[in-house]
């Protein structure tokens, strides 16, 4: 079999597994967020934590439940990290030094997980399963619960209510990500995943000499970093490492996991605010653009040109000959289009146009499925933006889903799109002006460009991939990219949340044939252009400098 | 009836008023772009604004619009570096054409506003220091017209201009009021009643009447259509801010990809191609400055079709609203049926043909001169080809005029009476006359007033005896060409509810052939401002025409509501419009005209959004070609040097902005269709238009500077 058809089957596969729980899945969590009733374990986790489930919060209300249960999350995270050596179970790692420990417990909470440190060689046991793993599970229910909440904005009338945020955390972990992990991490271990609690192994190399390998709770661990769209290997060589990754079933399984609950969210939201149709159209809208960029980076991988490529049928450079270059390929879109930057292969290694397609990936706001939540809200963002651009051109005065988008609207969605440009260019653009951060790059002219415009589109994304080659544990790199992922995480928050508070205040306006219809074909074309067109025009001088340079001189 | 009355429903009569313009500019729009057609532009205008638009380049004033003011700061900041380094030629011609940029932009509000101004000229002519004579307690006094308060009481004979807006509160007088609506025709306005308001600076031409002053001077009903006309009182609509909110987010974004452009540059070795003057050249092209400087143009400009139509919006808050109504009330008398009743059919009884009963309904109604007696007449004629006679060809008839008291008319000739009229007059003289009334005449009369009609009987009595022959069907007649109307709307969305005064019976049949989607019969104000909320309540928005006093609440409930400039000032005070030629039809076109505005501002939008892609093609390679030799793939126009690749990207920027104000003048062409082919039809012109004409225009602007040596 050609690689190439091995490529276009798995992603045949993929499709129809997607489709096969699309519904079932979107129906399920639309149900758990919307219902009444508590499971006993939530009501003791209620209790623990002194909350009041029944309470439906206003906008405000519930953005303080989100920035507190976070800043909580940071604080524990650096301080665990920083107490690490004095620590049971850490398997003799010292503590983490204090801008690194920032790094990953901002990295962490804000659903990035941009890894700064060597997993197998900086973190024992206690701080990865009891801290980072944690993390990998409630800052994905965080992010679910914030597209819910913009959901019940649209589907709400005449209240401002919002919902109640510990409910929906707690309910995203106990009924959602939960069970799902429990299932996913026995079919990795069954794939040959390890999961155990075993220390540091010597183990004899081939080439002779020894290495060490560490044992740890990876199957579970890897699970919730795909299916919340975290991105935090337990080792330094994310799902390219054999023990989080072991073969081609376990590698399409990942991807699944990647993005079964971004696209399924679309259900949720069609159900939620009463049309499946609309629904179908976010998800029409997101299957495109992951569909033509998933084309678009198997054609430049395997069309590269040159001797070695040829050799290898393709960019071979940085890939796992256990999956290849069509599974790479799958994966490196799939991390890239969501929030999850795990990683299969080096990006800084793909084609110079394949980098291009991963960088602009995450440009889009990673919302094509996008983050677990993040990805929904930030397309819903996207379609207010059309809405008003090209729904005036209907004569009316624009509405989406019976909202009127007014002046307060356009304002907080406006505010939205202008953060991560600012974080990705200000801070790409500071590190050319001074001096020091230069020195991190490996490569120079435009694919050094690119180390440092991933990192910081990566992070401010909440991304969390690398493209490698780049230096990121010094003190500039670990403050700034720490700051670009909590800002690039809770600012967009803060203004979603609002846009949902004004949503859910006004009284729907009633669908008449003269409205603009979102359902249809033609606003998932213009919903399509719309997104191209914005992100395109913000980063096309920055893509030309970096991969479009690189790409078109091949 | 007055006679105001009578010319109104004359105009009614068409369906279709088109925009005439005010105070006899002779220059008529064909409509040539659909119903809603265009307002005028010569490009004429364009120059003669000019200097109003340089007058513009206030910064105080541009800082209004987010957009032009950067490109003003870029201007200023190009010109210091032209000044700084005068031997660079291309600095000197980005500068000139930056500054052009921002001229184009204040040119289009100027032109926009121009138009406005030469009316408002007009208006304040008819604005002359009036002296008023108010009635004071022992007698009267002079006083000057910007002295009269509230409630003051002044007389107005015969050649006098009114000196304020007020109510007439004793006597009847014939106004002339061509100063406002362009107009000659005189009105009546009389005390009492729904015809009682007078506004100042109209000229009363007969009788003597006494005014109740109703508003301060300086917020007269003049004062405010000066105002409006002339743009000063213009404040931005709510879609409008909204709109600039996201223009400015734009702005910023584009700002932080050129400002963060330089250090990227200065890595890849870029430096000497990207100076200040490029990367603000840069900057104009990308911000979205053609729907930045047209914005205020289509604002301006929609409420001027308003005014072109004789329709003066107090707000533009209220044009963009009647874009977005769901639900129209619309008046049955006057906007969907003629006003009148009309005879449409001759029903004879037993043992009478029809041709011998139209004979006789024609003759009876010779001497009836009310609209309904004519309309016999006309139908005898027309469908039994019954030969109009006239009253002086019968010489010796006696011809019995059709009073109110008697309820009849008719004629005696040749011994032979002939009697038509009411059904009980008629039945009633039958039997003075000793005659029988046919068993039949009687249900055929039933029939028609179930059917929302009214029936006439005719009778004769000759050497036969007094009988009736027959019955004569009156009928409201809708207007020609309003089931379309109201099947359009329906297309675009748009509810429309009948309100009458008549029988539910009645209504719902004039309903059924008008093609209305409700009605509601009986109708009291009370009803109707019930209606408005239970829409209301639904999210819908609703627009209605109103005259009476009665008529305020609902007015000034409804989204929309249309006061007609012959109502009480009560009225003209609630509704958030005033039609000046007072024709409740004109509601639909205000629609139009609203969702016009939104398309216009919708498209420019767009397509100055879509316009930057090409932009870039243009003015990437052209920066980092050296660099980075790869890009120069990028320059798929083919242009023929950096230098000129740049120029010709800011050329086509600014003078897209002068290729477009017609347009943003005009509207963009409007036909009442379905949101989705609206969509699909504006978004291909527009959007992809955008697209794809900039690259074209481009190319075009380089071919021509390639010719200049030294550049190319």
């Amino acid at each position: 079999m050609s690689p190439v058809l091995a490529g276009v089957l798995q992603l045949v596969a993929l499709v129809v597994a997607l489709g096969l729980s699309y519904r079932p899945l979107g129906d399920h969590m639309a149900k758990v967020y919307s219902s009444e009733k508590h499971l006993r374990p939530e009501k003791w986790i209620y209790k623990a934590i002194g909350a009041n489930p029944n309470v439906e919060m206003r906008w405000p209300a519930y953005l303080r439940g989100v920035l507190a249960f976070s800043v909580v999350g940071v604080l524990f995270l650096y301080l665990l990290q920083r107490l690490q050596g004095s620590l049971p179970g850490s398997l003799g790692f010292v503590s983490i030094d204090p801008d690194q420990a920032f790094n990953t417990a901002a990295s962490f909470v804000a659903n990035t997980n941009w890894q700064s440190y060597y997993g197998e060689q900086a973190m024992g046991h206690v701080v990865q399963t009891g801290g980072l793993a944690v993390q990998n599970f409630v800052s994905a229910a965080v992010g679910i619960a914030v597209a819910v909440a913009l959901v019940r904005g649209f589907a709400r009338s005449r209240t401002g209510e919002l919902g109640n945020f510990w409910a929906d955390l707690v309910r995203g972990v106990v009924r959602i990500l939960l069970p799902i992990s429990v299932i996913g991490a026995l079919v990795l271990v069954a794939c040959g995943a390890i999961q155990n609690f075993s220390g540091i192994h010597e183990v004899g190399r081939f080439t002779g000499g020894s290495q060490q390998w560490n044992g740890g709770a990876v199957a579970s661990q890897e699970v919730i970093k795909e299916l919340g769209t975290n991105g935090g290997g337990y080792f330094n060589a994310n799902s390219a490492h054999p023990f989080e990754n072991p073969n081609g079933l376990s590698n399409l399984f990942e991807i699944y996991l990647i993005l079964v609950i971004p696209f399924a969210l679309t259900r949720t939201f069609g159900r939620m605010v009463g049309s499946l149709r609309q629904g179908y159209a976010i998800l029409a809208t997101m299957a495109t653009i992951w569909l033509v960029f998933t084309g678009l980076m198997l054609w430049t991988e395997f069309a590269g040109r040159g001797p070695a490529f040829e050799i290898a049928g393709g960019a071979m450079e940085g890939k796992e000959t256990r999956f290849g270059i069509a599974a790479s390929a799958i994966f490196s879109v799939a991390t890239t289009l969501t929030s999850t930057g795990a990683v299969n292969s080096f990006h800084s290694s793909n084609t110079g146009f394949g980098g291009g397609i991963n960088l602009l990936g995450m440009q889009l706001g990673e919302i094509a499925p996008g983050g677990v939540g993040s990805g929904l809200y930030g397309m819903l963002i996207m379609a207010v933006i059309a809405v008003f651009l090209a729904g005036l051109m209907v004569g009316r005065t624009p509405e989406y889903l019976g909202k009127k988008i007014g002046t307060r609207e356009i304002k907080f969605a406006a505010c939205y799109i202008l953060v991560t440009p600012a974080l990705v260019l200000g801070f790409t653009a500071a590190s050319f002006v001074l001096d020091t951060p230069a020195n991190s790059m490996t490569n120079s002219g435009a694919h050094g460009f690119s180390e440092i415009l991933y990192a910081y589109t990566s992070g401010a994304n909440n991304n969390g991939s690398a493209f490698a080659g780049l230096n990121a544990d010094t003190q500039w790199f670990n403050s700034t990219i720490g700051i670009a992922m909590l800002l690039g995480r809770f600012l967009p928050m803060v203004f979603v949340l609002a846009l949902a508070g004004s949503l859910a205040e006004q009284k729907p306006v009633p669908e008449t044939a003269g409205t603009l219809r979102t359902e249809k074909p033609l606003f998932t074309g213009l919903l399509v252009g719309t997104i191209m067109i914005i992100t395109g025009l913000t980063y096309f001088p920055a893509l030309a400098l970096g991969p479009l340079a690189e790409g078109l001189a091949a | 009836m007055t006679n105001d009355l009578k010319k109104h429903e004359d105009d009614m009569s068409t369906t279709t008023t088109g925009p005439r313009t005010p105070h006899g500019d002779p220059s008529g729009d064909p409509q040539s772009a659909g119903r809603v057609g265009g307002g005028l532009f010569d490009p004429k205008q364009l120059i003669t604004s000019f200097p109003d638009a340089i007058k513009k380049l206030d910064p105080r004033v541009m800082v209004k619009s987010p957009v032009m003011f950067v490109v003003l700061v870029g201007s200023v900041v190009t010109t210091v570096l032209a000044v700084k380094n005068p031997d660079d030629w291309f600095g000197w011609a980005i500068t000139a054409w930056l500054w052009l940029t921002t001229i184009f932009a204040n040119l289009a509000e100027a032109v926009a506003e121009g138009r406005g101004k030469a009316q408002a000229d007009t208006l304040r002519k008819a604005k002359t220091d009036t002296v008023a004579r108010r009635l004071t307690k022992t007698g009267e006094e002079q006083v000057a017209g910007t002295e009269l308060r509230i409630g003051d009481l002044v007389v107005c004979e015969a050649g006098d201009v009114i000196p304020g807006d007020g109510d007439v509160v004793e006597g009847v007088a014939s106004v002339d009021e061509s100063a406002i609506t362009g107009e000659s025709a005189p009105v009546i306005r009389e005390s009492g009643g729904d015809r009682c308001a007078v506004t100042g600076g109209t000229k009363v031409l007969s009788d003597r009447v006494v005014i109740k002053i109703t508003t301060k001077p300086g917020e007269t009903f003049i004062d405010r259509m000066i105002n409006l006309v002339e743009g000063a009182a213009r404040q931005k609509t709510p879609n409008e801010i909204a709109l600039n909110i996201l223009l400015a987010s734009l702005t910023i974004v584009f700002l932080l990809a050129v400002v963060t452009l330089k250090p990227f540059a200065i890595y890849a070795g870029a430096d000497k191609q990207t100076s200040l003057i490029v990367l603000t050249a840069l900057l104009v092209c990308l911000i979205p400055t053609t729907i930045g400087a047209l914005l205020s143009a289509i604002g301006i400009a929609g409420m001027d079709r308003l005014v072109q139509r004789n329709v003066l919006a107090m707000s533009g808050r209220a044009v963009e609203a009647a874009g977005d109504v769901s639900t129209l009330l619309l008046d049955k008398t006057g906007t969907i049926t003629l006003g009148n009743r009309q005879a449409s059919e001759f029903v004879p009884v037993k043992g009478t043909t029809a041709a011998e009963l139209a004979d006789a309904a024609q003759l009876s109604s010779l001497a009836d001169e009310t609209p309904e007696g004519r309309s016999i007449v006309v139908l005898a004629k027309e469908k039994y080809g019954l030969r109009e006679r006239h009253q002086g060809e019968l010489t010796h008839a006696t011809w019995i005029e059709f009073t109110a008291q008697t309820r009849m008319s008719g004629v005696d000739v040749d011994g032979k009476q002939t009697r038509k009229g009411a059904a009980g007059s008629v039945v009633n003289w039958v039997r003075e006359q000793g005659g029988e009334v046919a068993d039949d005449a009687d249900t055929l009369a039933n029939r028609i007033s179930e059917a929302g009609g009214t029936p006439l009987l005719v009778a004769v009595k000759d050497d036969k005896g007094a009988r009736v022959l027959g019955v004569i069907h009156l009928k409201d007649v809708v207007k020609e060409g309003m089931r379309e109307r109201f099947d359009e709307l329906r297309r675009m969305g748009i509810k429309t509810i009948m309100i009458t005064g008549d029988n539910p019976l009645t209504a719902k049949a004039i309903a059924e052939e008008a093609g209305v989607d409700d009605f509601l019969a009986e109708a009291t104000p009370e009803d109707k401002m019930a209606l408005i909320k239970r829409e209301q309540a639904g999210g819908k928005l609703v627009a209605m025409t109103g005259d009476g006093t009665n008529d305020a609440p609902a007015l000034a409930q409804a989204d929309v509501g249309v006061a007609m400039n012959t109502g009480t000032s009560a009225a003209k005070e609630a509704g958030n419009m005033v039609d000046l030629d007072s024709n409740p039809t004109k509601l639909i076109e205000i629609v139009e005209i609203g969702k016009q505005l939104l398309i216009t501002r919708g498209a420019l939008t767009t397509f100055s959004i879509a316009n930057d892609v090409a932009k870039y093609f243009a003015i990437i390679p052209a920066m980092f070609a050296v660099a980075y030799p790869s890009l120069d793939k990028l320059n798929i126009m083919g242009l023929a040097s950096p230098e000129s690749a740049i120029l010709s990207a800011v050329i086509f920027n600014a003078l897209i902005i002068v290729a477009l104000v017609p347009l943003a003048l005009k509207g963009v062409r409007y036909r009442p269709s379905s949101a989705d082919s609206m969509l699909r039809r504006n978004l291909g012109l527009y959007g992809l238009g955008g697209l794809i004409a900039p690259f074209i225009g481009i190319k075009l602007i380089d071919l021509l500077l390639s010719l200049i040596p030294g550049i190319g």
